[in-house]
C-alpha cells in the first residue's frame, strides 16, 4: 500500500473519531450543568482544557461562557480541532482515497459534511444542539460500522484502526486528566452524591456508564472510574484497550518491531498502577502516557509515511564526517 | 406518444443513423424500430436507469468552479440513443488509424534522432524548431520499440457528404477512454435486449491491451513488472478516469510525491512495506510538470530525476516525453506527407483540408476567408482558445486577424466543417445533434484500435463543441455487425 494512502485512512480515521468525541463531550458537559446542585459552577472552561486548546481559545475569546465554548469546540474554523473543522479533514482525507475505501461510505461521509454545513447555524442553541450533537455521533458510527462491514480488511483497515485508536486513547487520557483534577470532593456529607454525580458523568462523557455497571460493582468512586477508564481490557474507550488495539493493528504491519515495543511497554507501565491513593501523582503519569502516545504517533510517521531516500542517506554516512 | 421517426430532421447533414428520405440506415433500422416501439414512460424510465447507473457506478468528471467551493464532481451526461457504424467500414477506418499512428511514431523517433523528414525538405525546419511541444531534451532516446506514442487518441469527424476525416491527433494524455468503457456498461444495463438481437461488437478488451501495451515497454525482464498510473490528483477533470485505468489494470494510482528517484536512478514508490521499484509509468500529466529538475522547476506533480531515470532506461514513461511534438495542430497538416515519406503508402483516412498560417499564401487566404472558417491555436485542447468564423463576432474575428499576423506560427484554420449528426433523446422526441468520435490507439509491441471508441455529442442545438466542459455529452458507440 502507498504510503500516502496509508497515511490519509490513519488521519482519516482519526478525525472521524476527534469529532465523535467533541460531540459527546459538549452533550454530556451540557446535561450535567442541569443537575448540579445551586452555588456549585463547574462551567465550560475544562472542556476548552480538554481539547487542549487553552492559548488559542484566550487568544480570541474573553470569558468561557457555555455559547462561546460551544461555538469554539462545535463551529469555530479558527480551532483546528472544532468538530466542524474535524469533519472536513476527514472527508477531505476520504476523499484523496475514494478508490480504497468503499463507494458507500465515500458518501456517507461526504453527507455528513454536508448535513453539519447546513444544519450548523440552526443547532448552537441548547434545544436544537442534543439531536444534532447526537445526530452526528451516530451517523460517524454508522460510516465506522460501514467501513468494518465493507472495507477490505488489509493493512488500510489497521491503519484506520490505528487512528482512531490512538485518537481515542489520547482522548481518554485528556478526560481523566482534565475531570480528576476539577472534581468537587466531598468535604461535607451533604456534597457527597455530588462526588459520584460527577464521576458518573465522566463515565457518561466516554459512553461508559453501562458498561461500568456491569464491569465494577459498589458504589462509584474514583479509584474505581479511574481503573475502569484506564485499565479495563473490555472497554473500547479504556486507555489500556485502546492501546492493545493499536498493538494488534500494528503487528499486521511490516517493520512494527520497535512500534510494538513502544506499545508494550505503555500498557506494561499503565496495568501497574493501583489509582488507590494519592501516592501515584496523577497528572505527571497522564503526561508521560501523553508524550509516549505522540512518541508513538510520531514513530508511525516515520516508519510508513514519511519515508527516506534510503540509499542517500547510506551514502552520506560513507562520507569522511566533518569536525 | 412515442418516437415519431418522420419528425426527425437532420437538416440536409449526414445522419449516422437516418437517411436523407427520413429512412433508418441498414444498420440502424432495428433500433429505431426498437425505439419507437417505446412509450414515453418506458423511455424516461430507460432514461432515468441510465442516469442512476452512471450514479451508482460513480461516473463523474471534475470541472472547477469558484462559486460552488472549488471542484465539484459533474454526472457524466450521457444519451441513450447509441451511435451506429458498420463494421464493414470500421474495419477500413481501423486500418486507416493503424497507418497513421505507425507513421506518427516514426515521424517522432525520427525527430528526436537525424530528422531525416526536415533534411529531405519534407518539413521545414522553422516549423519543426518552433513546435511547443518539441523537447529538446528527448534528442538521441531510444524508447523501447521506437515507440514515442504508446497511447494516442485520434479525433475523427465527418462532413456532409459521409467521408470521414481525422481532425487532430492526441498523443500526449489523450482522455475519454473510460467514458467509452462505462458507456457500453450502462448500455447493457438498459438496453439488454438489443444486445441479443444486434451482433454488437464488444469494448471491453481495452483495458487488457493496455496492460500488455505498458507490460511490454517493462526494463526489467520480469513476469510481473511494476505498473503505476501517474495522476496530477483529485482535483484533475479526469481523475475518475485515472482511478478507473488504474484499478482495471491492477495498477497503483500514484501521484508524484509517492515517487522518488534514488541514487541508482530507478523510479521508487513510496509503500508502507518501503521503496518499491517501479517499471512503467503510464503518465497522465503533461511533459512540463514532469521533472521540475528538467522542466517547469515549480512543478509540484512531478518527481525530480525521473527524465534521468528514463534517458537512462531504466523506467518507461507512457507516453514518452516529447511524444506531443506530433500534437501540434501545424505538424498534423504533415500527416499525410509523413505516411507518403515514411511508409511510401498514401494515407488512407483523410486530413481535413488545413490552411497554415506560417505560409504567406495561406496566411492571406485565411485572413481574407476568416468568416467561413475555423481559426485555432496550434497548441491548445479542449476546444479552447479557438475561433468559429461563422458564429463569430466581427470584433472576435478581428481579434484573431491580429493573432495570427502577431504569431502566424502558432495558428492554423481549416474549413467550417458540417459534422454528421445524430438522433438525441430531448425531452420525449429525438433531435439532431453534432458528434465526433475518439478512438484509442495503443502500441508498443503490437498494435490495438478500439472497437469504435468514445463518440462525444454536442448536446446543445445546433452546437459543434464536443467537449465535456462545454456542454457536451456522450454515447455507446456500437460497431455492427450485419453480415456480408
Amino acid at each position: 500500500m502507498l504510503s500516502r494512502v496509508a497515511e490519509r485512512i490513519y488521519w482519516m480515521g482519526r478525525y472521524l473519531e476527534r469529532a465523535e468525541n467533541s460531540a459527546r463531550l459538549v452533550n454530556v458537559n451540557s446535561h450535567l450543568l442541569l443537575d448540579l446542585p445551586k452555588g456549585v459552577t463547574l462551567g465550560w472552561w475544562p472542556l476548552i482544557e480538554i481539547s487542549g486548546s487553552q492559548d488559542l481559545f484566550n487568544e480570541h475569546y474573553e470569558e468561557a461562557s457555555e455559547k462561546l465554548v460551544v461555538k469554539f469546540l462545535i463551529a469555530d474554523a479558527k480551532n483546528h480541532g472544532s468538530l466542524s473543522n474535524s469533519i472536513f479533514y476527514a472527508r477531505e482525507n476520504a476523499r484523496t482515497i475514494r478508490d480504497i475505501i468503499p463507494s458507500e461510505a465515500w458518501e456517507k461521509i461526504n453527507d455528513l459534511f454536508d448535513f453539519v454545513k447546513e444544519s450548523l447555524p440552526g443547532s448552537m442553541a441548547r434545544k436544537k444542539r442534543f439531536a444534532f450533537l447526537q445526530d452526528v455521533t451516530s451517523r460517524i458510527q454508522q460510516i465506522t460500522g460501514l467501513l468494518a462491514g465493507t472495507m477490505l480488511h488489509n493493512v488500510g483497515y489497521d491503519f484506520l484502526r490505528l487512528g482512531r485508536n490512538l485518537e481515542r486513547a489520547e482522548m481518554t487520557t485528556r478526560i481523566v486528566d482534565v475531570r480528576s483534577e476539577s472534581i468537587i470532593t466531598a468535604e461535607t456529607e451533604d456534597l457527597a452524591p455530588f462526588e459520584q454525580f460527577q464521576w458518573v458523568s465522566v463515565l457518561h462523557s466516554m459512553s461508559a456508564y453501562l458498561a461500568y455497571r456491569q464491569e465494577v460493582h459498589g458504589i462509584i468512586k474514583s479509584d474505581n472510574v479511574l481503573r475502569f477508564l484506564m485499565q479495563n481490557p473490555y472497554f473500547p474507550r479504556s486507555f489500556a484497550r485502546c492501546v492493545n488495539e493499536t498493538k494488534i493493528s500494528l503487528l499486521n504491519l511490516p517493520n512494527n518491531e520497535k512500534l510494538v515495543e513502544l506499545a508494550d511497554t505503555m500498557l506494561k507501565k499503565i496495568n501497574k498502577l493501583s489509582f488507590k491513593t494519592a501516592d501515584d501523582p496523577l497528572d505527571l503519569l497522564i503526561d508521560k502516557l501523553q508524550i509516549e502516545l505522540s512518541e508513538l504517533n510520531k514513530s508511525i510517521t516515520k516508519v510508513y509515511f514519511s519515508l527516506e531516500r534510503t540509499q542517500k542517506t547510506k551514502k552520506q554516512k560513507e562520507l569522511p564526517e566533518e569536525v | 406518444m412515442s418516437i415519431n421517426w418522420k419528425e426527425y430532421q437532420s437538416q440536409g447533414l449526414f445522419d449516422e443513423l437516418v437517411l436523407p428520405s427520413g429512412r433508418a440506415r441498414k444498420s440502424a433500422a432495428p433500433l429505431c424500430r426498437y425505439l419507437s416501439k417505446l412509450s414515453d414512460e418506458e423511455l424516461q424510465e430507460r432514461r432515468a436507469a441510465s442516469e442512476l447507473a452512471i450514479k451508482s457506478m460513480g461516473i463523474t468528471f471534475t470541472v472547477y468552479s469558484e462559486e460552488e467551493g472549488g471542484s465539484i464532481d459533474r454526472m457524466w451526461p450521457f444519451d441513450i440513443v447509441p451511435r451506429i457504424i458498420e463494421k464493414k467500414e470500421w474495419d477500413q477506418i481501423q486500418t486507416g488509424l493503424i497507418q497513421r499512428v505507425k507513421a506518427l511514431n516514426m515521424f517522432i523517433d525520427d525527430i528526436y534522432h537525424e530528422q531525416r523528414i526536415v533534411k529531405d525538405g519534407i518539413l521545414p525546419v522553422e516549423l519543426m524548431k518552433d513546435s511547443k511541444n518539441f523537447r529538446p531534451q528527448c534528442v538521441g532516446i531510444n524508447p523501447p520499440h521506437g515507440v514515442w506514442a504508446h497511447i494516442c487518441g485520434s479525433d475523427l469527424v465527418r462532413d456532409a457528404e459521409g467521408v470521414v476525416y481525422v481532425l487532430e491527433d492526441n498523443l500526449r494524455v489523450p482522455s475519454g477512454v473510460s467514458y467509452m468503457l462505462e458507456n457500453r456498461h450502462v448500455m447493457k444495463r438498459i438496453f439488454p435486449e438489443m444486445f441479443e438481437n444486434y451482433n454488437i461488437q464488444p469494448v471491453n478488451e481495452y483495458t487488457s491491451h493496455l496492460y500488455e501495451t505498458l507490460a511490454a515497454l517493462s526494463p526489467r525482464d520480469i513476469s510481473e513488472p511494476e505498473i503505476a498510473v501517474l495522476t496530477p490528483g483529485i482535483y484533475n477533470s479526469a481523475y475518475f478516469e485515472h482511478a478507473y485505468l488504474a484499478q482495471q489494470i491492477g495498477a497503483e494510482l500514484v501521484e508524484g510525491c509517492d515517487l522518488m528517484v534514488d541514487s541508482d536512478d530507478c523510479v521508487y514508490m513510496k509503500t508502507v512495506e518501503g521503496l518499491t521499484r517501479v517499471d512503467v509509468i503510464y503518465r497522465r500529466i503533461d511533459d512540463e510538470f514532469l521533472d521540475p529538475e528538467v522542466f517547469n522547476p515549480d512543478s509540484m506533480l512531478g518527481i525530480p530525476g525521473i527524465m534521468r531515470a528514463w534517458k537512462k532506461g531504466n523506467v518507461a514513461l507512457a507516453n514518452a516525453p516529447g511524444a506531443g511534438v506530433a500534437d501540434d495542430k501545424v505538424i498534423y497538416a504533415f500527416v499525410p506527407k509523413m505516411i507518403e515519406y515514411y511508409l511510401n503508402e498514401k494515407a488512407l483516412l483523410p486530413n481535413v483540408p488545413t490552411y497554415v498560417c506560417h505560409y504567406k499564401e495561406d496566411r492571406d487566404y485565411v485572413l481574407d476567408n476568416i468568416e467561413k472558417l475555423v481559426v485555432k491555436p496550434a497548441n491548445e485542447s479542449g476546444g479552447y482558445g479557438m475561433l468559429i468564423g461563422p458564429h463569430a463576432k466581427k470584433e472576435e474575428r478581428e481579434k484573431f486577424k491580429r493573432l495570427i499576423q502577431r504569431d502566424p506560427r502558432n495558428y492554423i484554420a481549416q474549413p467550417m466543417l458540417t459534422l454528421s449528426t445524430a438522433p438525441t433523446l430531448v425531452d420525449n422526441h429525438v433531435e439532431a445533434r453534432h458528434l465526433d468520435l475518439r478512438p484509442f490507439i495503443l502500441s508498443a509491441k503490437k498494435t490495438f484500435v478500439t472497437t469504435g471508441g468514445l463518440t462525444r455529442v454536442a448536446l446543445k442545438k445546433g452546437s459543434i463543441i464536443v467537449n465535456s466542459s462545454q456542454g457536451g455529452g456522450s454515447k455507446d458507440t456500437w460497431i455492427v455487425d450485419m453480415g456480408a
